[in-house]
Parts: structure tokens; sequence; C-alpha cells
């Protein structure tokens, strides 16, 4: 037990850095650059139960402090997941792995869900309802109640190990959305999301993006991020993975200060392959500097 | 991919709004000509890609067109600044297929990574051949360099201002046992239309990191997709599957 262990839904994270799902895509690229073991723990790249290509170019917009993406869940089909990208996974993450699951109805959810419950390797279930990105105009599953206890439903009924449902931002309530899928079985809340977002390219005098809008995330979402860690974590009796905006040792305290757990990193990996060493390398001064004995300790504190 | 600093040794304005840069660092893990570099500008979130036009040793160039507030920046960079790279991206053209006389098609920033390419061409003891394409007379750059290793480079302009008028593709040379191309994508699918030969075409894509973890650069090809960042940005002409 070091200084920066947390517990999430029962399993021991050596810290609580969690690259986010779809910026360390299935490990072994950043196990080139670094021994992705340091990690708490990585949410794999969206998997659904068929293989998806994705959305148009352009996929990609930059942003003040953040960027836009339309990537909309490309991937191989959990099928070939199993066999191919876990197996490569394996070589380089010796702990569990979280794994992010994407869909369209709550029996193609479960249906994924399923057939990831026998990888040993798989510790948590992420269950996606919250991309902006797969539906037109960019609506999510999880943007009412009713819609959510279903996916969430479905999914508790075909595994035993602990299901974390990620938030949408992009919803009137999104403290409500959380107590619906708490009260359907989730065993933690993980947020945000992408928000929607769109740029217009001045030289075309058209949207950058070839989909018109994406998600929106890095730094600027990093406040909205902090909210609605906040708000849920009052509202729900689970643990909750913080994310949106995350690029330091000091942006994770105060996550885990708004009530997280664990946090979430995402678009800073893509700009920085090495920012989830550098933050966790980081944390130990950091929390020296505010005073922090063991991070566990925070955990909703403010 | 090996993330690095380079420092600007040289920054000066080669042709219309183009700019050739002089870097300054570790240029070991340049493995191929037509791999790229990510350059990270502050106050920007995401990195820039730009092809590297040259490297040996602790010297690596670049040559880059001002087109938005990032490459302006960068035309205002002076000697000494310090730049947060990843280098060595992309894999690069492969020489080793081209025949004994292969030909080289630039059009306009495409030119750009066609000088490496044709150093190590020439280096190989092969007799290349080189059409640059550009709008007009004030954008054409890096003819002189490549006529000095011994290419014969023909240029074509779209006004005609210089050599001859037209585009890269009337320049294309009878005879030639392989093309190499990058530009605009109109030009390389006509190049793609033009060519009789076997071929590799650089493509371009917005890109979020440029090495491989997002996924926002995937294209389709005939055997599957392939992300322009990592698998490309070189594809062969027997794998593209233009889109639209
Ligand atoms: C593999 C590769 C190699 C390249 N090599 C060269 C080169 O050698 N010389 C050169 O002048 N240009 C090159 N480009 C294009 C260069 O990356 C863009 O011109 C540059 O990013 C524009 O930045 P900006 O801030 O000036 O423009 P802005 O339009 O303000 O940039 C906004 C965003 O769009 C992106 N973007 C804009 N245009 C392009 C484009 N054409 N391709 C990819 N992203 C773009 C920027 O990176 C940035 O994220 C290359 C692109 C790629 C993908
Ligand atoms: C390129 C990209 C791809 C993403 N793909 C997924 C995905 O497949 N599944 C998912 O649940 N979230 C996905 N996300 C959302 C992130 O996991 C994260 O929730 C969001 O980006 C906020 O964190 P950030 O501000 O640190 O990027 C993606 C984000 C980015 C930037
Ligand atoms: S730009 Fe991220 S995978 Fe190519």
């Amino acid at each position: 037990m070091g200084r920066l262990t947390v517990d999430l839904c029962g399993i021991e994270l050596d810290n609580p850095i969690i690259p986010a799902s779809g910026t360390f895509g299935f490990g072994y690229e950043f196990a080139e650059y670094y021994d992705i073991n340091i990690l708490g723990t990585f949410s794999f790249k969206g998997t659904t139960k068929e293989p998806r290509f994705g959305n148009p170019l352009p996929r990609i917009a930059e942003c003040t402090a953040g960027m836009i993406n339309s990537v909309g869940l490309q991937n191989p089909g959990v099928h070939e997941v199993i066999a191919h990208e876990l197996p490569r996974m394996r070589e380089v993450l010796h702990k569990p792995v979280m794994a992010n699951v994407g869909g369209f109805s709550p029996e193609e959810y479960a249906y994924t869900v399923s057939a990831l419950d026998g990888e040993d390797s798989v510790g948590w279930f992420e269950i996606n309802i919250s991309c902006p990105n797969v539906h037109a105009g960019g609506a999510v599953t999880g943007s009412d109640c009713r819609a959510t206890g279903e996916v969430v439903g479905a999914v508790r009924a075909v595994t035993k190990k602990p299901v974390i449902v990620k938030l949408s931002p992009n919803v009137t309530d999104i403290a409500e959305i959380a107590r619906a899928a708490e009260a359907a079985g989730a065993d933690g809340i993980s947020l945000i999301n992408t928000l929607l977002g769109m740029r217009i390219d001045l030289r075309r005098k058209k949207p950058v993006i070839a989909n018109v809008m994406g998600g929106f995330s890095g730094p600027a979402v990093f406040p909205v991020a902090l909210r609605c860690v906040y708000q849920v974590g009052r509202a729900v009796d689970l643990p909750v993975v913080g994310m949106g905006g995350v690029s330091s040792a000091e942006d994770v305290i105060e996550m885990m200060l708004a009530g997280a757990t664990a946090v979430g990193v995402g678009a800073a990996n893509l700009r920085d392959p090495y920012a989830c060493r550098d933050i966790i390398e980081a944390l130990p001064a950091a929390l020296d500097k505010y005073g922090i004995n063991e991070i566990k300790d925070i955990i909703g504190g403010a | 991919m090996v993330k690095t600093v380079y420092t600007v040794a040289g920054n000066e304005r080669i042709a219309r709004d183009v700019y050739k840069m002089e870097l300054c660092g570790d240029t070991s893990m340049i493995t191929a000509p037509g791999q790229f570099i990510n350059i990270a500008l502050g106050g920007r979130y995401l990195r820039r890609p730009i092809s590297v036009h040259d490297a040996s040793g602790d010297a690596l160039t670049i040559i880059y067109k001002v087109v938005g507030g990032g490459t302006e920046d960068m035309s205002r960079m002076a000697k000494g600044t310090r730049l947060d790279v990843l280098s060595g991206l992309g894999n690069g053209f492969d020489t080793s297929v081209s025949g004994d006389t292969p030909l080289l098609l630039g059009g306009g920033l495409g030119a750009a990574p066609m000088y490496m390419l044709a150093k190590k061409l020439t280096a190989e003891g092969k007799r290349v051949s080189a059409v640059y394409g550009f709008a007009s007379a004030d954008d054409v750059f890096g003819v002189d360099e490549l006529r000095s290793l011994g290419v014969d480079t023909a240029v074509a302009t779209v006004d005609g201002t210089a050599g001859v008028r037209g585009f890269v593709t009337d320049g294309v040379p009878e005879t030639y046992t392989y093309a190499y191309s990058c530009g605009p994508e109109p030009m390389m699918k006509a190049v793609y239309k033009k060519i009789k030969t076997g071929g590799q075409f650089s493509f371009e894509a917005r890109m979020g990191c440029g090495f491989g973890a997002c996924l926002g650069c995937s294209c389709r090809t005939v055997t599957g997709y392939k992300r322009i960042c990592r698998d490309g940005p070189v594809l062969t002409k027997e794998e593209i599957l233009w889109e639209g």
C-alpha cells in the first residue's frame, strides 16, 4: 500500500491514473514509450459487437486548449478484440484492464459485455452510454433515465464484474442520470465523455469536421468536468472516475477533492504520449506541496 | 517515435509564404525519407505535422508554408528557439522497389519530402527524374537542389510563369520504372491515373496524435483501414481506395 493507492470497486489501483478510452488504444502502442504497468489501469478503445470503421475524415479539429474528435467508435468488433487486441495487450499490461463497451441497444451492450466477461484480464466494464459521435446530431444513448436504466440493467444481468457507467455532460441534469444508473445496478460512474462541439474552417467556410459536430475535450473542459464530478459524487453512493481536461498532478488532486476515486486522462495522451507517466511521477511532490499524506484521504473532500 | 527537443538553427523564406527551417538535434530515429515530425507550439493544443525535407547527423530541415496561425508562429521563430517535437513518425518511402529509373512527382509543398528521397535513390545508384508542379513562378522552390543531385528535373506551373504550363502530370516522361508522389489529393489522383508503373503516394490528414493512438486519421485501403500517421503517410498504389 503506497500513498497513491485507491480502491476502485473492490480492485486496488497502484495510483488513480487511468488513460481514458479512445486515447490509449489497447495500450501496446504506448508500451513502446514507457512501461504501462506504472498506470492505475487504462480503459481500452470503445468496443462494439460489430466492427465499425467510424466516421469520414476529417475527424479532428483543434480548439483553444482542446480538440474535437469525431472518430465514431472505430474498432474491429468484440470478437476481433478478443482474438487479436487483448493478447497483444496482455504482453505489456500485467494488471486488470477496464473494458470500454459501446452499443446501439441494450441487447447489443449485453452481447459485447458477455463476450468479454470470460476474459480474465478484464477487471471492470466501462459502459459508454455517452458517445456523441455515433448518432445523428450528436444524440447520446444516456440522455434520459429510462434508456440509461435499460442499458445498465441489461449489462448487469450478464456480468458479476464491476460495471462503471460513463456519462455524457450533454444532458440537462447529470445527477439524475447517475441516480438512474445506480438504481439499475451500476457499481461506479465515470464522467465526463466529450462535450458536443464544432469548428468552422474560415478558408472553406464549412465545418472542419466531416460529420459537422464532434466531441470536445481537453483542458478547456476541465471546469465543466469538475462541476459534473462534484454533482454526481453527491448524488450517488458509488465511486466516481473523474475525467475531462486533466493534464497535471494538480488537476488530479482537484478532481479527487471534487469526488473522484480515480482519474481519467484523455486528450493529454495525444498531445504528449508521456502525459500519464509524467503525471504519476509528479503526484508525490504535489501531495507534499498541499500537505496530503495519502491520496485516498482527499476523495470528495472539497 | 521519439520525443525530443530540436533547436532552430535557421529559418528563411524560400518562396511565397514558404519557409525552410533548419533544426538541430538527434535525427537517429528518422529511418526513411517521407517520414514526418510533429511539432508542439506554445498556445496551440495539437502538434503540427511537417515532413522531413532532409536529415543527417544532428541536422534536420523542414519546408513549410504559412497557411494558418501555427505555421505563422513558426515563420517568426528565431535561431535558438527550442521545439518540443515527436520525431521519426510514419513509415516513409520504400526505395527498395524503385527499379533503376524512378520518377518523383511533387505538387506544391509535396515537393518538400522529395529531396531526401532523391538523395537516397541517387545514393543507391539509380537515375532519378522528377516533375515539380506549382501554381506560379513565385511558389517554386527546391528545384536547384534537386538538380544538384543530378536529378533530371522538370517544372510545371499552372499559369505557365515557370517551366511548362500545366500540371505535374503534363511533365511525366516516357519511361520510368516506378513513381513516388506527394501533393494535394486531386494531383495525386491524377498521377495515380496517369502512371503506368507501380508507385507510392504520401497522404495528409488532420491528426490528433500523429503516432497511432487516436484513430483520428484512419482511411480505408484495399487491405483494411490504415492510420495515415502510423501505417502511412505513404501508401502503395495497389492499396489506395480513393474516397469521394
Ligand atoms: C504527414 C503530413 C506531412 C505534412 N508535411 C508538410 C510539409 O512538409 N510542409 C507543409 O507546409 N505542410 C505540411 N503538412 C501540412 C501541415 O501540417 C499544415 O499546413 C499545418 O498543420 C497547418 O497548421 P496551421 O496552424 O498553420 O493552420 P490551421 O489551419 O490554423 O491549423 C488548424 C489545425 O488544422 C490542422 N491542419 C491544417 N491544415 C492541415 C493539413 N493540410 N494537414 C494536416 N493538418 C492540417 C493543423 O495541424 C491544426 O491542428 C503536412 C501534413 C501532414 C499530415
Ligand atoms: C480521440 C478520442 C477518442 C475517444 N474515444 C472514446 C471511446 O471510444 N469511448 C469512450 O467512452 N470515450 C471516448 N473518448 C472520450 C474520452 O475517453 C474522455 O471521456 C474525454 O475525452 C474527456 O477527457 P479529456 O478531456 O481528458 O480528453 C474519446 C476521446 C478522444 C479525444
Ligand atoms: S493522428 Fe492519431 S492515430 Fe493518426
